[in-house]
């Protein structure tokens, strides 16, 4: 292609540019500086005179030595010091939050344990089960001094420290404890590992301890789900028979009331009528104490005036008459064929 | 002039070398031992800043100061009762006395197969002499366990022939130190101190492991089904509570119902033996009179003698009645 026979020969162009290059350094090279074992001394000087000037960012802290020995502590901004090989600087974040992980998938660097169950959050709890406890540090270097000199690699130290105290907290706990009370767990677990690092003298301050879902291993997780859906099934049954009753029993309350409102009901219509018959029957009787022969005439002669014209058959029978039965035969023929 | 900054640079050159030689820079987390042909010379310097040393036959042999980490080899040690476990441990050490340090163990490599050949057998010693559970637990602090948890960690320990009601003796804080405190004696003479021995990680061999899965799932499947039957159970007792309540709350109505009647019919009785009783004749008569009209219906038929009271003026009338 064109375009590549335009680069090539450009390329070709460039190659001529070496020889003038030579020329150019041989001319530096020939070019003669006043004194110039001064300007070297004076380079040295400039280069000696850079390491006197160090700044410290505002989350930080340097920390200075001189010949090794710890100095002073300078907060954030521009400083001096004395030149390289006398004074050293060292530069520590202390505001900054670290975290360090303790999970399934994070070893913690150590893979010669125990095969498969090299994880680092498997643990044996106080009722001799297995728990997986994954969890998270969050600390801060507090004491930049300490940190830097105290010990040899604070940052192993913490790790360990973790894994050790959590796991004393743990076996502490049950099963059960352990997967439900995490918040404890971590408060406990926290002081334990704070008491632990300044004991050390590491310079860490712990934050937090943050615990992730704990959990039974992998193997046993299905079974502990048949418990939580057990644990739900039994709030259900109850949630069941407790709807029954609440059908049941109210309905029967009201239907006792109504009961017991029909009886009084019945209690007031009783009396009321005692009421009013008696006083009926008093009433009538003052007046009948009066006359009392006449008016037991006229109450009997008026029952039968009212009685006599309801009645289809009436017989007369005299006195003297001995039987009674032919004539109420008689009286019975009559009725189907013979009218009144 | 040329030959004279010539001998003036040498001689700087050597001045450097001799100071370089003689001086020395010591760490905050370092400390030296001064050796004259392998002699030790004086004592150990172990405060930090430029030391000095007489150049060439002297040398300095610097130690760490600062705490130093050992970790355990791993091992699967069997406990008390003859579970096979995984122990990590590990210690945090320093060097107390470097002149002892240099002339036993010379440096803190050699020094780490020291500790391993000490604090190892002690951490086997420890573990092997203890149940696990003192092991794996710091305090007696109750356990929230479940009844059939209780049960089974209790068949556990019969199984194993120890008391079912445990407590604990050791505890891991105590085992720990136990390490530290047999380990110790045996770092003096190297000039080693342990500060502690801590245990990392306790776990079970894969063999062990999988039946205790294998139990932990068992126990977890009893734990179900006794909150299935406690679900039952409670169920069918809100159903008798249910079937009882129904049954009180009828009978008690129905008594309060009767008591109700009774004190009515009680009261009118005596509204009516009280107004009947002016005249018990005349309410006879009455009552009677009532009867007759209520009883007596269309299609009766009536039969009336001529001595009646109603017919005694049908055969006529006289005076006397008959």
């Amino acid at each position: 292609m064109s375009w590549d026979w335009e680069k090539l020969k450009q390329q070709q162009k460039r190659g001529d540019i070496p020889p003038n290059m030579d020329e150019f350094i041989k001319k530096i090279n020939n070019f003669k500086l006043p004194g110039g074992p001064l300007l070297i001394l004076l380079l040295l000087l400039i280069l000696l005179g850079s390491t006197m000037f160090y700044t410290v960012k505002p989350s930080e802290v340097g920390v200075v030595q001189r010949f090794g020995r710890y100095v002073r502590t300078t907060q954030p901004g521009l400083h001096f010091k004395m030149p390289v090989g006398i004074e050293s600087i060292r530069k520590v974040n202390v505001r900054k939050v670290n975290t360090e992980e303790f999970s399934a998938f994070n070893t913690g660097g150590q893979t010669r344990f125990g095969g498969a169950s090299s994880t680092a959050t498997l643990m044996l709890t106080g009722d001799l089960n297995v728990a997986l406890v994954p969890w998270i540090v969050q600390y801060r270097i507090k004491d930049p001094y300490n940190y830097l000199f105290k010990v040899r690699d604070p940052q192993q130290l913490l790790r360990d420290m973790s894994e050790a105290s959590m796991r004393l907290v743990i076996g502490d706990r049950s099963i059960d404890e352990v997967i439900s009370k995490r918040d404890e767990i971590s408060v406990e677990s926290a002081e334990l590992l704070q008491r632990e690092l300044d004991g050390a003298e590491s310079g860490i301050n712990i934050v937090t301890i943050e615990m992730k879902k704990t959990d039974v291993p992998e193997p046993v997780q299905p079974s502990l789900n048949e418990v939580n859906q057990a644990t739900q099934e039994k709030e259900q049954m109850i949630y069941q028979a407790r709807e029954d009753y609440n059908k049941a029993v109210p309905a029967a309350r009201g239907e006792a009331e109504r009961t017991i409102r029909a009886a009084e009901g019945y209690a007031l219509d009783r009396v009321n009528r005692a009421k009013g018959d008696g006083a009926r029957f008093e009433d009538m009787y003052r007046e009948y104490a009066k006359a009392e022969d006449v008016t037991k005439r006229r109450l009997y002669l008026e029952t039968f005036r009212d009685l006599l014209p309801k009645l289809e058959n009436k017989y007369i029978v005299d006195s003297e008459q001995k039987n009674l039965l032919p004539l109420l035969n008689l009286g019975n023929q009559n009725k189907s064929g013979v009218t009144q | 002039m040329k030959p004279k900054f010539m001998f003036i640079a040498i001689i700087v050159v050597i001045g450097i070398f001799v100071l370089y030689q003689s001086a020395y820079i010591v760490d905050e987390t370092e400390q030296v031992v001064v050796t004259q042909f392998g002699r030790i010379i004086g004592d150990p310097v172990t405060s930090p800043g430029l030391k000095f040393k007489v150049p060439f036959i002297q040398q300095a042999i610097f130690f760490p100061k600062n705490l130093l980490q050992w970790d355990g080899d791993p091992g699967q040690i069997p406990t008390k009762e003859k579970t096979y476990i995984w122990v990590d441990a590990f210690a945090r050490w320093k060097i107390i006395d470097p002149v002892k340090f240099l002339q036993t163990v010379t440096d803190v490599f050699n020094a780490t197969g020291r500790l391993n050949d000490i604090i190892d057998p002690a951490v086997r010693n420890f573990i092997t002499s203890n149940d696990l559970i003192e092991t794996i637990r710091k305090s007696n602090r109750k356990l929230d366990l479940l009844e059939i948890q209780q049960v089974s960690l209790e068949k556990i320990r019969q199984d194993e022939g120890l008391d079912t009601d445990y407590t604990i003796e050791v505890g891991r804080e105590k085992i720990t130190r136990g390490i530290l405190k047999q380990a110790q004696p045996k770092l003096d003479k190297f000039g080693i101190e342990l500060v502690d021995v801590k245990i990392k990680r306790v776990n079970y061999v894969d063999t062990v492991r999988d039946s205790v899965y294998k139990r932990m799932i068992a126990e977890r499947k009893q734990i179900a089904e006794k909150f299935r039957s406690e679900g039952r159970g409670e169920a069918q007792k809100i159903r008798g509570q249910k079937e009882r309540d129904l049954k009180e709350i009828e009978s008690e109505a129905y008594k309060t119902a009767q008591q109700i009647k009774g004190k009515a019919d009680a009261e009118s009785t005596a509204i009516y033996a009280r107004a009947f009783n002016l005249d018990p004749e005349f309410y006879s008569f009455q009552k009677t009179l009532e009867i007759y009209s209520a009883a007596l219906e269309e299609n009766s038929s009536l039969i009336l003698s001529t001595d009646s009271e109603l017919m005694k003026y049908f055969k006529g009338y006289s005076d006397e009645t008959p």
